[in-house]
Order: C-alpha cells, then sequence, then structure tokens
C-alpha cells in the first residue's frame, strides 16, 4: 500500500457533499431512531433482576423454567446463550428480595453446581452512569476544543468534536438498529471510541497543517481544498493501519471473547470503522469548508478596506 | 575498521543485550505479575452493592464525617468475613460501593454488611431497658452453654446495677419476657416480631429473679457456632451510625466471571499475535522493533497497574486495547515518516533522524487530546467510567514511552550501526518508489 498524492486519483475533497449527505441522513434516521425505538436498556439501566446460570451440559430454556417452578419463582424472559448452550440468561421485571436471591443461588448450585450471576439494580443508578458519562464527554470537548484551539486553530477544534460526536451517535444508532442489549461496558466502548476519534482526527489535521504551512499562497477554495486532499493522501496509509491493528485487537475480543463482552466488543468495531471514515471524510472536509468560509471572508473585508 | 563506512558491531550488539534483557526479564517476571494483578467482580467473581446512606436520627446529618465512620464500620465488619481486598468507597453525596471479590458466601456477607449492629434490650411493651451504649465496647464473645452445650453470644454491661434494675422491673412484669433486639425500628412490635422464624428478636428469656451481673448471655434457638460468632464479630465491630438501603447490587458467580477472563485473555493474545504479524509483515524490520516495543508496553503496563494496586475489570481492558492501538499507531506514524522521507531521496541515517523527529508532534498531539478527554473523564465520572479513564491514562503515557524512546533506541542502533544503509526494502520501501532529492 502506497498512496503517492501526486500519481494517486484519489479525490476525497470532491465527493464531500455525499459524505456530508451520507452522514447527516444517517444521523437524522439515528436521531429518529432512538427517540422512537430507543435502545434495548440492559439491567444496568432498569429496575430489575438478570440472573446468568451456568450449567454442567447444554440447557433448554424449558428446563430453566422447570427449575425455577421449583422454587415459586417465574421469569419474564429466559435466553440461551454460549458455544455449547450452556448459559441460561433469565430476566425478572422488578427486583427480587434477598431471600429470594438467596434461594436461587443455593437451587441452581445444588442442580447445575455453580452459583449463578445475579444482578438487581435500580434504574437510578445505571441512568446516573450513563449522565455523568455524558456530561464528562460534554466537559471533555470543550477541554480538547481549547487545547486544539492553542495548538492548532480554533476551526480544527470545531471540526474534531463534530467528528466525535458523529461517531458517538452512529454507535448508538447501530446499537438502535440491531437492538442488542446495552450495558454499562458499552458505555466504556463509545468512551473508547471517542478517545480513538479525537487521536484519529487530530493526526489527520496536524499533517493539514504542516501542508498548509508549506503552502506559499492560499487563497480559494481550491488551494485549501488541493491541501486537504493531500494530506488525507499522505496520512491515508497510516490511517489505514492503524484501524486495521485495532480492529484486530477489537474484533479477535468479538469472535472469542465470550459472551460478557461481546456488546462492547461489537461497539468497539463499529466506532473504529465510524472512527475512521469520519477523520478522513466529515472532519477534514467539514474543516475545509469552514476554513474556505473564513478565507472569504478575509478577502471581502480586505478588498473593502482597500477601497475604503 | 577496514572501510571508511564500516558496520559499527558494536550498535548492534548493543540491540541484542537490550532485547535479550528485557526478554529475560518478562519471560522470568511476567507470570507473577500476571497473578498479582487484582481483578474486578466481572473477571473473577464476588458481588457488589451500591448502599444509599439515610440517617437514623431526625438531628442526624449525612456528611463526610459520617459517611466515613460508616466506611470505617464496614471495613471492620468485612473484616469479620475474613475478605482479603475488599473495595469501599465513598460515591456523591450519600452513597457508599462495596465490593467485594471473590466472596462464595455471598448471601451472609450482604446480611452482614447491612445489619445495623443495633442491639437493643426491651420488654414485651417495646419499651427501651438497655442499648448498645451501655455495653462495653468489643467485648462481645461467642461461648458455649455449659449445660446443654449450645453456642451462645456474651455480651458485657458496664455496670452490674444497670442490668440489676433492668431484671428487677422486667421480674415484676405479668409478661415476663426480656426481648433482646437487633436492628429495632420505631414501629417493630414485640408479638409480631416474636412470632416470625427469621425475625429481630434474637431471642427472649424470662426473667424470675434479679440478676446483678455484668455478664449478659444470649441464647437464641437458631444460633450455630459460625452464626453466634458472627454476630458477636459484628458486635464488636460496633454498630453502623446510619441505615443503609441497597439501590444496587451485582453478584457475579464465581465460574462464569472466570470464563469471561480467560475468553478475553485468550482473544487478547490473538488480537496481539495478528498485530504483530500485520506490523513486521507491513513495515518489515522497523515492525520487528515495534513488536518488541509493544512486548514491553504490555508488560510496563502490567507492572504500573500492580505497583497502583488497581483492580483489573472489563472496561479497563478496554482501556488497554485503546492504548495498544495508540501505540502501534505512535509506530505507525514514526514509520510512515520514515518512509517518506526514504522516499523522497533521503539516506536511511537522514531519513530515520527527520522522520522521528517530525512524527513527534503529531503523536504529542494526538496523545494529549487523549489524555485530556481521560482526564475528565476521571475527574467527572463514577466508579467503572473512572477505573476506564485511570487505565486509559496509565496506557496512553506508557504506550508514548515505550514506542517513541523505545522505538528510537532500537531503530537508532541499527541505523547508527550503518548495517542498513542502502537497504530500503527492509523497510518497506521499494528502490522503484525513491525518488530524486
Amino acid at each position: 500500500m502506497n498512496f503517492e498524492h501526486e500519481t494517486s486519483k484519489l479525490d476525497f475533497v470532491k465527493h464531500r457533499n455525499k459524505f456530508f449527505l451520507f452522514s447527516g441522513a444517517l444521523l437524522i434516521v439515528g436521531v429518529i431512531l432512538l427517540v422512537t425505538l430507543g435502545l434495548n436498556l440492559g439491567i444496568d439501566f432498569r429496575s430489575g433482576t438478570t440472573i446468568d446460570i451456568l450449567s454442567d451440559g447444554a440447557v433448554t430454556a424449558d428446563e430453566i423454567a422447570a427449575e425455577f417452578e421449583a422454587i415459586g419463582l417465574e421469569p419474564d424472559d429466559i435466553t440461551i446463550a454460549g458455544n455449547n448452550n450452556e448459559i441460561g440468561r433469565v430476566k425478572f421485571i422488578g427486583v427480587l428480595s434477598q431471600q429470594e436471591t438467596f434461594e436461587v443461588q443455593q437451587h441452581f448450585e445444588s442442580v447445575y453446581g455453580d452459583a449463578p450471576t445475579v444482578s438487581t439494580v435500580t434504574p437510578i443508578v445505571g441512568e446516573e452512569l450513563a449522565r455523568n458519562a455524558i456530561i464528562s464527554v460534554l466537559i471533555a470537548a470543550v477541554g480538547i476544543i481549547i487545547y486544539v484551539t492553542i495548538r492548532f486553530e480554533f476551526l480544527y477544534g470545531i471540526s474534531a468534536i463534530v467528528a466525535l460526536f458523529h461517531d458517538a451517535l452512529f454507535i448508538l444508532t447501530f446499537f438502535s438498529i440491531i437492538q442488542m442489549e446495552v450495558n454499562i461496558p458499552f458505555i466504556a466502548a463509545v468512551l473508547t471510541i471517542i478517545g480513538y476519534s479525537i487521536n484519529d482526527t487530530i493526526v489527520t489535521f496536524d499533517r493539514i497543517r504542516e501542508n498548509l504551512a508549506l503552502e506559499k499562497r492560499v487563497k480559494k477554495f481550491e488551494d485549501l481544498a488541493k491541501v486537504v486532499n493531500k494530506s488525507l493522501i499522505q496520512t491515508l496509509a497510516r490511517s489505514i493501519n492503524t484501524v486495521l491493528t485495532v480492529l484486530f485487537a477489537a474484533g479477535a475480543l468479538f469472535v472469542f471473547g465470550g459472551e460478557a463482552i461481546r456488546t462492547f466488543s461489537l461497539a468497539l468495531v463499529v466506532g473504529l470503522i465510524a472512527g475512521t471514515y469520519s477523520s478522513l471524510f466529515i472532519a477534514a472536509q467539514l474543516w475545509l469548508l469552514l476554513k474556505a468560509k473564513q478565507l472569504k471572508k478575509k478577502r471581502h473585508r480586505q478588498v473593502e478596506q482597500k477601497e475604503a | 575498521m577496514r572501510k571508511k563506512r564500516g558496520i559499527k558491531k558494536g550498535l548492534i550488539f548493543s540491540f541484542f543485550a537490550i532485547v535479550a534483557a528485557f526478554a529475560a526479564l518478562i519471560a522470568w517476571n511476567v507470570m507473577d505479575q500476571a497473578e498479582d494483578i487484582s481483578l474486578g467482580l466481572d473477571l473473577q467473581g464476588g458481588f457488589e452493592v451500591l448502599y444509599e446512606v439515610h440517617p437514623i436520627r431526625d438531628d442526624q446529618e449525612v456528611n463526610r464525617e459520617l459517611l466515613s465512620d460508616t466506611v470505617a464500620a464496614l471495613t471492620a465488619r468485612i473484616n469479620v468475613l475474613g475478605v482479603s481486598e475488599p473495595n469501599i468507597s465513598i460515591e456523591g453525596e450519600d452513597r457508599i460501593r462495596v465490593q467485594l471479590a471473590g466472596v462464595t458466601d455471598q448471601q451472609t456477607a450482604r446480611e452482614l454488611l447491612s445489619t445495623q449492629a443495633h442491639l437493643s434490650f426491651r420488654d414485651v411493651n417495646d419499651n427501651l431497658m438497655l442499648d448498645g451504649s451501655d455495653l462495653v465496647e468489643g467485648q462481645a464473645r461467642q461461648s458455649f452453654d455449659a449445660t446443654t452445650n449450645q453456642p451462645n453470644v456474651t455480651v458485657k454491661v458496664r455496670d452490674a446495677d444497670l442490668f440489676g434494675d433492668v431484671t428487677e422491673q422486667i421480674r415484676q412484669m405479668p409478661d415476663n419476657r426480656l426481648a433482646i433486639w437487633l436492628d429495632y425500628e420505631e414501629g417493630d412490635t414485640f408479638y409480631e416480631e416474636i412470632m416470625k422464624e427469621d425475625g429481630k428478636i434474637v431471642s427472649a428469656p424470662y426473667v424470675d429473679k434479679v440478676l446483678r451481673t455484668t455478664d449478659i448471655v444470649i441464647e437464641g434457638g437458631n444460633f450455630t457456632v459460625e452464626s453466634a460468632k458472627q454476630l458477636a464479630g459484628i458486635l464488636n465491630a460496633g454498630a453502623l451510625p446510619v441505615e443503609l438501603e441497597e439501590i444496587y447490587a451485582n453478584a457475579v458467580g464465581a465460574s462464569l466471571g472466570e470464563r469471561a477472563m480467560e475468553q478475553a485473555i485468550f482473544a487478547g493474545f490473538i488480537g496481539i499475535a495478528l498485530i504483530f504479524v500485520y506490523m513486521i509483515g507491513y513495515y518489515r524490520f522497523m515492525g520487528l522493533i515495534a513488536t518488541i516495543t509493544l512486548s514491553v508496553y504490555i508488560y510496563t503496563v502490567l507492572v504500573i497497574f500492580n505497583w497502583m494496586n488497581a483492580v483489573l475489570t472489563l472496561p479497563g481492558i478496554a482501556a488497554l486495547i485503546l492504548g495498544v492501538g495508540m501505540a502501534v499507531d505512535a509506530n505507525i506514524i514514526t514509520y510512515e515518516r520514515i518512509k517518506d522521507e526514504i522516499r523522497s531521496g533521503k539516506s536511511i541515517l537522514s531519513a530515520f533522524k527527520s522522520g522521528s523527529r517530525r512524527s513527534l508532534s503529531t503523536i504529542l498531539d494526538a496523545n494529549i487530546t487523549t489524555i485530556l478527554a481521560a482526564a475528565v473523564l476521571f475527574y467527572f465520572g463514577t466508579s467503572a467510567v473512572q477505573g476506564f479513564a485511570v487505565m486509559l491514562i496509565v496506557s496512553i503515557v506508557t504506550s508514548f514511552l515505550t514506542a517513541v524512546f523505545g522505538t528510537r533506541l532500537l531503530l537508532g542502533l541499527w541505523v547508527n550501526s550503518r548495517a542498513l544503509n542502502k537497504k530500503p526494502r527492509m523497510f518497506g520501501v521499494k528502490e522503484s518508489e525513491i525518488g530524486e532529492l
């Protein structure tokens, strides 16, 4: 893989409106989906009890239901998981009492030899965690804008933050579509993607900044577009290689990492792809638009001053 | 030196010496380090409860001091359970999170934690006769009844006369039972509670004579040695100054946690192996250097993690992966730069120098912005988010050091030895790609 900007026919800038349109449409659909369908909130965000039962062999939902009946409980939902169908996941709406929890644990330990995992929660805790995470991200966004404004320029900061929210929203939309249950590790995955997204965008911007300094005259939109395209092509090998290597790790977790982190690793894989896409096609292009507007304004002012 | 531009073998020798030293250190120590890592509940089983703290009395105010007292009382109780590494933390204004990893008997632990351990002595009309403040602290003992050999609990009263007066009063009542309550609450009544099998009345002996003694024996019908010991233990550990309400509880079965751990580690190995293969395939010699510095990175993170006594959880593993990604990224940014410089026609030596210099500011900016985000998450986030943030900061700093300085050092030894001069293919650059300077 080698991308020489002089010989390469790749033109990212030319198609920017298509990318904006694509992302814009996707995000509008995403917001609509999130408002109507919402996310499939796991036990971490809802009042209830989830019990994971590990059996010594394959089990069926009927068998597990029968075992619960034996101790006088009726689960609201039973799903079977695991490579050999050895894990039963049982949900109760509403919180089981300490006594009931105890009975469940004792019963299944004597039947299958392993104490099941029991999580009970009142929704405030998960909600607070999510709210705290959102507030933290907003504050972090302000911090990043300030840092990038000092090191680079205000417009870079704005574009980077737009890309960051694009990626976060993309993951949420994806999970709203597939309706996979989201939990607290899912929040960690979204945070990871936000970190990756910033990192990726800054590397691209760094190259734009450098190439811009090398250009002697940048007056027109076309000059800027050339710089952006050149920078994107120059960093393309790096962008692809980096996302591929991180995808290896996240993909391995998804395939081999087991049930407990499946949601988490899927969110990572989706977010990594969104993050790379947004750095190349959204962040840089948005900066180009904003910068071109700024240049135009400046030129306008200079002309006015001359006339005056 | 025979030729003017001969190969400096000494530098290559130092390279192998450094790599061998690290390989030996890692091979010797890595398993110990990995075993020492404290695992979170999600990875090793155990349970976690988040309590909301409510005041017992109306004049009580839930403040930092009261929360600290509660944490101290809870810690003392957990020692009764014999859990080695409890993690108790204050969260927000009025919350306490208790994490007990590796606890097998979750039910007992939960009961033991949430009981207030307020011992009180009342008559059958629920009038308070004696309470915890009349007892000598730390004097509760588990012992055995002399005749029946039943396990019981003894406590000491400050003053023999005090107990004498109480027994005097009770003796004269029509129903001369003395109820010994654990955690009496306003509204509880003797006749209701005594009917319950697992009620709050530990025992209710009949008082036939005045007992002017400091030793009170509590004999419960269903005491076992174990439960009598635990009651004595929590009485000694002290009463909780507050009422605790469970608002979140999470228990992970040991086998399920272990499975999650094994699978995550296995997946991690595969992911890292793929990264190594890819890096060497794409960047050739530089990729090999990258795999060395990445191995050092992973080892160093383990060591720092142990040294900080941090607890590894699933979100922590997430941060570690992001750290691997950023370490690889720092390598890739540097290597791409060096390749650019080689392609532009520079010599290997000057391409290496300017490539590493020019990539530094990029890597620095990218890392600082991410650290900034992680710091904010740490400061404003709660438990799981905080754990993620700590791991992320450790990972970024370590990856920066190993990827930037480790790579410079190791690659520098080879480049400066001149062994790679005029061998662009070793860097993954074809001769045909090199332009004229």
